[in-house]
């Protein structure tokens, strides 16, 4: 759909920018997709989100919007065409409010903390903080899907694609570290929305495969430590 | 709207509780207001917020909204025919979420490490502020307030921590007038607003609390 001059700027591997992407494509907006090089960021980043210098940016007719969370409420309100991306009722927006400042506060961080942590005995420590995190977000589930498919109902929604999107890099942890971070058999809701969200027609393209996401990783460790 | 219950579990100090009563006070809600002790959290606290044992909590017709920003949200929403605090236009409205996260990402971290903390990270604490400080005034720039002409949803995240600033100036020993004339200008021009003036405590009072806190602290 025609929306006025659309840009992300971003990077591909970035769940905060695959969020963005995933909301542009509920609500069928075009827009056109600047790539961002991390290790030299651009005028037009530094530019555009003086306070943080991080992506992703939204440029909507020149303007920018930068926070990840922050731009999807602003896809959801600026173009009302497609399904809606919160609930309409206020009550189940702040219910996914909180959970959405649960995953980017409490939850994930603890993702980056394993990845940092070294020795078995550091990285168990911390995967038992996730593990107790996963059973919170398992009941979350239940009690917010009411049965459906998604957090959003029949639909992807807010929460969908807040939580969704960093499953790429939650496999990609798995796979480096060798373990099991989201257990199907203590979480076995999530998991079956894990299968349902990522092959979806809107996502699947999107979400890069975990193993890409572990090439990215190791690359970018190289380049980081050869400065 | 007649027969909503709500009520505010709340610590009177709190900056973050203060968003909720500046809020519900702008759009003339009647509730009930509970001061908990922190130390001795009562069933009602733990039931209502489970996950993280906080305050405030904003609770309407026995449903729990925690975290204060997304209680100020709901109320806006729920009692979107009063005061409004958020502008109408979706990029302003991005613009004020951006804000008001900013100033939850910052604000309370670098102040906390002005009163808690003392030598390297007590100056580097005080530092962090400034610069936040400085960040806010230039998105203020010469508006009266952060949205513009109208006291708003970023004026009610900030304002809280304006009867904190006795304490961050007496511990940390500098003067925000000092430094940064154009928010103290902005915190007085909120502080003729009944909502807010009923609902900021004393600075003295909040002083005297911080005081106890650092003796708690090993700090006095």
């Amino acid at each position: 759909m025609a929306a006025g001059n659309v840009k992300l700027l971003g990077v591909w591997a970035s769940p905060f920018v695959n969020r963005v992407e995933i909301a542009l494509k509920i609500r069928s907006i075009e827009s056109e997709f600047i790539q961002e090089n991390l290790l030299n960021k651009s005028e037009l980043l530094l530019k555009s989100n003086p306070v943080y210098k991080k992506i992703p940016v939204l440029f909507h007719d020149e303007k920018p919007i930068c926070e990840s969370l922050v731009i999807l409420q602003y896809i959801d309100e600026v173009w009302p065409n497609g399904p809606s991306i919160l609930h309409s009722d206020p009550y189940d927006r702040a219910i996914s409010r909180f959970w959405a400042a649960y995953i980017d506060e409490k939850w994930f961080p603890l993702v980056t903390e394993l990845r940092n942590a070294e020795g078995k005995e550091a990285k168990t420590a911390v995967l038992e903080k996730i593990y107790e995190g996963n059973l919170l977000l398992e009941e979350a589930f239940i009690k917010i899907s009411k049965g459906k498919p998604f957090f959003g109902g029949d639909s992807i929604g807010y929460l969908d694609v807040v939580i969704g999107s960093l499953l790429g890099w939650v496999k990609a942890q798995e796979i480096m570290d060798e373990v099991k971070i989201l257990d199907e058999t203590k979480m076995p809701s999530l998991a079956e929305w894990d299968d349902r969200f990522c092959s979806d027609e809107i996502v699947k393209d999107i979400i890069p495969q975990p193993e890409k996401l572990v090439e990215v990783y190791r690359k970018y460790q190289e380049s980081f430590y050869k400065k | 709207m007649a027969n909503d219950e709500v009520i505010l579990l709340d610590f009177w100090p709190s900056m973050f509780g203060m968003r909720l009563r500046i809020a519900l006070a702008e759009k003339e809600i009647k509730y009930e207001y509970k001061d908990e002790d922190l130390r001795n959290k009562s069933p009602l606290l733990l039931q209502m917020n489970p996950i993280h044992k906080k305050i405030p909590v904003l609770i309407h017709n026995g449903k729990p909204i925690c975290e204060s920003i997304i209680g100020v949200e709901y109320i806006e929403e729920v009692w979107k025919d009063k005061a409004p605090l958020l502008p109408s236009d979706p990029y302003e409205r991005a613009q004020a979420r951006f804000w008001a996260d900013y100033i939850d990402k910052k604000f309370y971290d670098s102040a906390r490490k002005i009163w808690a903390t003392k030598g390297e990270e007590q100056e580097a604490g005080k530092k962090d502020f400034i610069d936040v400080l400085k960040v806010l005034e230039g998105a203020l720039g010469d508006k009266p307030f952060f949205g513009g002409d109208n006291f708003g949803y970023v004026d009610v995240a900030l304002i809280g921590f304006y009867s904190w600033f006795h304490a961050y100036e007496t511990y940390g020993n500098f003067s925000t007038e000092a430094e940064c004339p154009k928010f103290v200008a902005w915190a007085k021009r909120c502080m003729q607003r009944d909502s807010v003036a009923k609902t900021l405590p004393d600075q003295h009072k909040v002083l005297e609390f911080v005081k106890i806190l650092r003796e708690k602290y090993g700090l006095e």
